[in-house]
């Protein structure tokens, strides 16, 4: 069978479904395949770099249509794309059948079978294939470079003969993978980050890229991502003031915000108000990565940058992913390539559209003169149920400082009570042993208590050679043996002897061994 | 020579041998301390040989000259993963000693008896001390060396099996014989009544089924102990083989022997405490063998073990800035120190921070890995103890776990039902990534699963430590 990736048609798109590598990996599935002349060119692919990769080029997009049994695209097709449709065809692209009912409609009309990319469902098998996260990781990489090429200073603090440049302090809304990837990048570039996400088991994450999370002050069971497949949910009225609260305080501090909050289905939340705007220092950038649904700021203008009156530049491109196009070319490519491999179990060139897969049948939105959109819920979660952990209480000073005299008045009470029985002990055997045996008695008891001492002293590590070393002073028993050997009679000798004899290996056996291994430790 | 002389001797001997313990507190000054334990020993025996009551000296020195090549032999061709097994052989010849010298105590004591004042006063050496003793006295020896044969035995036996186990000759599992520890009461009460009949009669038939029984209990003890058990048993054994050379010093009137029976005794019996302190366990319950059952319904773990090929580990390896390698007793298995230690100085040699975590019961005995690490000339400084590592997992890029599996197990915080509950352990799973080298998908000693397995942020490399190890190498540049 063929694929063929046909030009975007929509104005402006410069990315493109295909690339020489991925073209080169999908003939290994046993496909050929066929490419629109020019079509990778705004993505800096040409046609000469395709025809390398065995990619026939064809002059026309009705040629490509034509010719491919699967067509591979980025954007939802457009009416004359969707005219072109065949009912043996299978089309992967972006979809979103949610809000393009009418083009379903219309495509499942022709009997042709769509996939859609940006329903393949969240599970970890599917990462691979993931078309939004790899979308979204590129957009919140590009924010930040948007922002920072309207940003008038550095993004790290620096302390120059010239004088001192503060960091920039960074706000990320909404802790996502676009926000995560914005994180990452603002923090690499040396600014200070936060973040703030309405889904607290991600504070983790945000922390481990380097970010500071901003916790509310809010008691509120917090919802938990799970239920959601990971995406967010709308929260309460309470919160929501709560987060407005929040966002008000810190908003005259931050030099550039990136908002990314987005609810699957739903207008964007807003979330940074026109007084926050106002608040913030002139020369400030705000990028708004909702922009295409509403935007998290009310006055972003979709598609546009705009510089409000007290010099905010509030972004609002819709594009990011395209304005990288070479990038996300090979990311949506491979994603495209790891969708065939999927539905090419056998690698022989032919879809088997399996519609028992979690992951094929989660992304078809038509299917033999069928919308089979949406999809029934998948049959793994998609991320484990965090279980719900009680925050250990913080204590007050106070009940520091009384927990720790109980705890000493513990051990004071501990160590008398051990103290008072260990002597009542001592005096009861003194009552009735014979003086030649308390002699000997204090010697011992003494000694234990230095061998207390001592041992805790002794650094774990070295706690091999300390078991090699008190086993050749164990063999200290030769004394009684030795005392022995010379009195009485034969069998007293006999066993004296291999007392001896044994307890000479020990000796030996114990220093030289522990000597071998204390010679082995060397500092660096 | 005096008896005066003697004494004096045997006083700066315990100096020394004290000195010899306090000075392993740390690597440097542990060198020195070997010496102070050595030249305490020779002052000892020497002056033993020269002192009262020692005859057949020149007997005594071939003997302990034989023992001493032996003793070479085996301290230069053991390896250092079979140290375990080696501490484990030797403390058995504490134990049997023990046992002899109990044994000819008895018999000369009963010899001394019979006599009468003259012959009494024609006795020299050990006997002649014997003769000076008053019936109070000779009750108190009996119960003396009763007590010194009896922990004797069960050390001999203990430390035997104790070998077996550590060496591979003995199945490691825990086993019981039916009747589980009420045989070993049950030899304990026989064994105390042994001792009132001993006390009164003071004939040998109680000695030696008393000796007989105690050799029983040391075996059966220490057969229903299982393998990651085994620091705290032999720690144990340690301890026992101190005691009875105490109890015998006390029987011989010695106090050199008493002294140092009482240090080993208290170093073992602390190593025992640290090491069950560092499971989280107390010491009847690692003794009475097996973890106590779940106290409820264990979580489930879920997701999936994701394994990773070299490349990928190597890749992370390369990137990453901090490093820590946690080693556990499948490293010593698989030989694989001196591959983790090429690793280790490869990485350092890019100027990353390579560090060790050592849990206190990584191992078959109280300090292995470090041991092992050492002898593969990793340098001490970067081998740290779990409490001064485990707040820096956060803040390290990479986690290796090298062969160990309960000690780096999350359910010991996360499920108040798992049965190592409670127990410390290494928070690996804060690193930004963990990649966890192993032989297959078994559970640990415990036989529980680990959920560090299924975490998102690790990788399972499998295989051979060793083998994993090599492949891994030629890939770090």
């Amino acid at each position: 069978m063929k694929i063929g990736t046909p030009k975007e048609s929509f104005e402006g798109e410069n990315r493109v479904a295909m690339t020489p590598a991925s073209a080169n990996d999908l003939q290994k599935l046993g496909y050929d395949c066929v490419i629109e002349t020019g079509a990778g060119k705004a993505a800096g692919f040409t046609d000469a770099a395709y025809k390398d990769a065995g990619v026939e080029v064809v002059k026309t997009a009705a040629a490509l249509w034509k010719a491919a049994d699967v067509v591979a695209k980025v954007r939802p097709p457009s009416d004359a794309e969707v005219k072109r449709l065949r009912d043996d065809q299978t089309l992967i692209s972006f979809f979103y059948p949610a809000q393009n009912e009418k083009l379903m409609a219309a495509a499942n009309k022709k009997g042709s079978t769509v996939i859609a990319m940006d329903m393949v469902p969240r599970i970890s098998r599917a990462q691979k294939m993931d078309a939004l996260s790899s979308m979204a990781n590129i957009a919140g990489y590009r924010a930040v470079i948007e922002a920072g090429n309207n940003f008038g200073r550095f993004f790290t603090g620096q302390v120059t003969a010239a004088g001192k440049v503060p960091p920039a302090k960074v706000l990320v809304v909404g802790a996502g993978v676009a926000g995560l990837a914005a994180i990452g990048t603002a923090t690499s570039l040396g600014a200070i980050t936060y973040a703030f996400d309405v889904r607290p088991e991600v504070a983790e994450q945000v922390e481990s890229m380097g970010a500071e999370f901003v916790f509310l002050d809010f008691d509120e069971e917090q919802q938990d991502g799970s239920n959601t497949g990971g995406y967010a949910a709308v929260s309460s009225p309470e919160f929501a003031a709560a987060q407005l609260a929040k966002f008000r305080e810190i908003a005259p501090d931050m030099d550039i915000v990136i908002t990314t909050a987005l609810i699957p289905g739903r207008d964007a939340p807003e979330l940074w108000t026109k007084d926050m705007v106002e608040s913030m220092k002139p020369g400030s950038v705000i990028v708004d990565l909702a922009a295409e649904r509403g935007g998290n700021c009310k006055l972003t203008v979709k598609d546009e940058k705009i510089v409000t009156d007290n010099g905010v530049t509030i972004i609002g491109y819709t594009d990011f992913a395209s304005r990288m196009a070479s990038q996300s070319s090979s990311l949506y490519a491979t994603n495209i390539r790891h969708m065939m491999t999927d539905l090419t179990p056998e690698k022989d060139g032919v879809v088997v559209h399996d519609m028992e897969d979690d992951v094929i049948r989660g992304a078809t939105a038509t299917h033999k003169g069928e919308i089979t959109f949406p999809p029934p819920p998948p049959k793994i979660a998609a991320i484990a149920a965090a279980p719900k952990k009680e925050a250990p209480k913080a204590l007050t000073p106070e009940e520091i400082k009384a927990n720790e005299l109980v705890e000493f008045k513990q051990q004071t009470r501990n160590q008398v009570t051990l103290l008072a029985t260990g002597a009542v002990l001592l005096l009861g055997v003194g009552l009735v042993a014979p003086a030649s045996f308390m002699q000997h008695f204090i010697v011992f008891v003494l000694a234990v208590f230095v061998g207390f001492q001592v041992i805790w002293g002794v650094a774990h590590s070295l706690h091999t050679p300390l078991m090699a070393v008190t086993n050749a002073i164990s063999s200290i028993i030769i004394l009684g043996a030795l005392t022995q050997i010379g009195s009485g009679s034969f069998l007293v000798i006999l066993l004296a002897a291999l007392a001896v004899f044994m307890t000479g290996i020990n000796i030996f056996g114990g220093f030289l061994v522990t000597r071998r291994m204390l010679a082995m430790f060397q500092k660096s | 020579m005096e008896f005066g002389f003697t004494t004096a001797a045997y006083v700066v001997a315990a100096v020394l041998f004290i000195l010899s313990l306090g000075g392993l507190s740390g690597q440097e000054s542990a060198k020195r301390a070997v010496w102070y334990g050595i030249a305490g020993m020779a002052l000892a025996v020497l002056a033993t040989l020269f002192g009262p009551g020692a005859g057949m000296w020149l007997l005594s020195v071939v003997l302990i000259g034989l023992g001493g090549v032996i003793g070479y032999q085996l301290a230069t061709r053991v390896q250092m993963t079979q140290m375990p097994e080696l501490v484990a052989a030797m403390h058995s010849l504490v134990g049997l000693a023990a046992v002899f010298v109990g044994f000819i105590a008895h018999i000369e004591l009963a010899r001394v008896l019979v006599m009468d004042e003259t012959g009494k006063a024609a006795l020299e050496g050990f006997a002649a001390l014997l003769a000076k003793k008053t019936p109070v006295e000779v009750n108190i020896l009996r119960v003396e060396l009763f007590l010194g044969v009896f922990i004797g035995a069960i050390t001999f036996t203990g430390s035997v099996i104790a070998y077996g186990k550590l060496a591979g000759k003995v199945d490691s599992a825990a086993t019981k014989l039916p009747g589980g520890h009420m045989l070993n009461a049950g030899a304990a009460g026989i064994s105390l009544l042994c001792l009132i009949w001993y006390f009164n009669t003071g004939g040998f038939f109680p000695l030696f089924l008393m000796t007989l029984l105690a050799f029983f209990v040391g075996y059966h003890l220490i057969m229903g102990i299982g393998g990651a058990d085994m620091p705290v048993v032999v720690s144990m054994l340690n301890s026992y083989s101190g005691w009875a050379a105490a109890a015998i010093g006390f029987s011989l009137g010695n106090d050199l022997l008493i002294v140092v029976g009482a240090l080993v005794g208290s170093s073992g019996a602390i190593l025992s405490y640290i090491m069950c302190k560092a499971m989280n366990r107390s010491f009847i319950s690692v003794i009475l063998g097996g973890f106590g059952g779940p106290a409820g319904e264990q979580m489930a773990v879920e997701g999936e073990q994701i394994a990773i090929d070299a490349d990928g580990v190597a890749t992370a390896l390369n990137e990453a800035d901090s490093v820590i390698i946690i080693p556990g007793y499948g490293m010593a298995v698989a030989q694989a120190q001196s591959a983790v230690a090429e690793l280790t100085r490869k990485l350092r040699a890019q100027g990353k921070n390579v560090r060790f975590a050592i849990h206190p019961v990584a191992g078959r005995l109280p300090g292995h890995m470090n041991v092992l690490l050492a002898e593969a000339k990793v340098p001490y400084d970067i081998v740290m103890e779990m409490d001064e590592i485990n707040d820096d997992f956060p803040d390290t890029d990479v986690a290796i776990v090298i062969g160990s599996n309960d000690i780096v197990n999350p359910a010991a915080q996360d499920d108040p039902n798992s049965p190592i509950a409670g127990m410390p352990v290494l928070e690996c799973w804060k690193a930004k990534q963990v990649f966890v080298s192993k032989r297959g998908q078994g559970t640990g000693y415990s036989g529980i699963e680990n959920p560090l397995f299924f975490k998102e942020n690790t990788r399972m490399f499998y295989g051979d430590a060793k083998a994993s190890l090599d492949s891994l190498l030629p890939k770090i540049d």
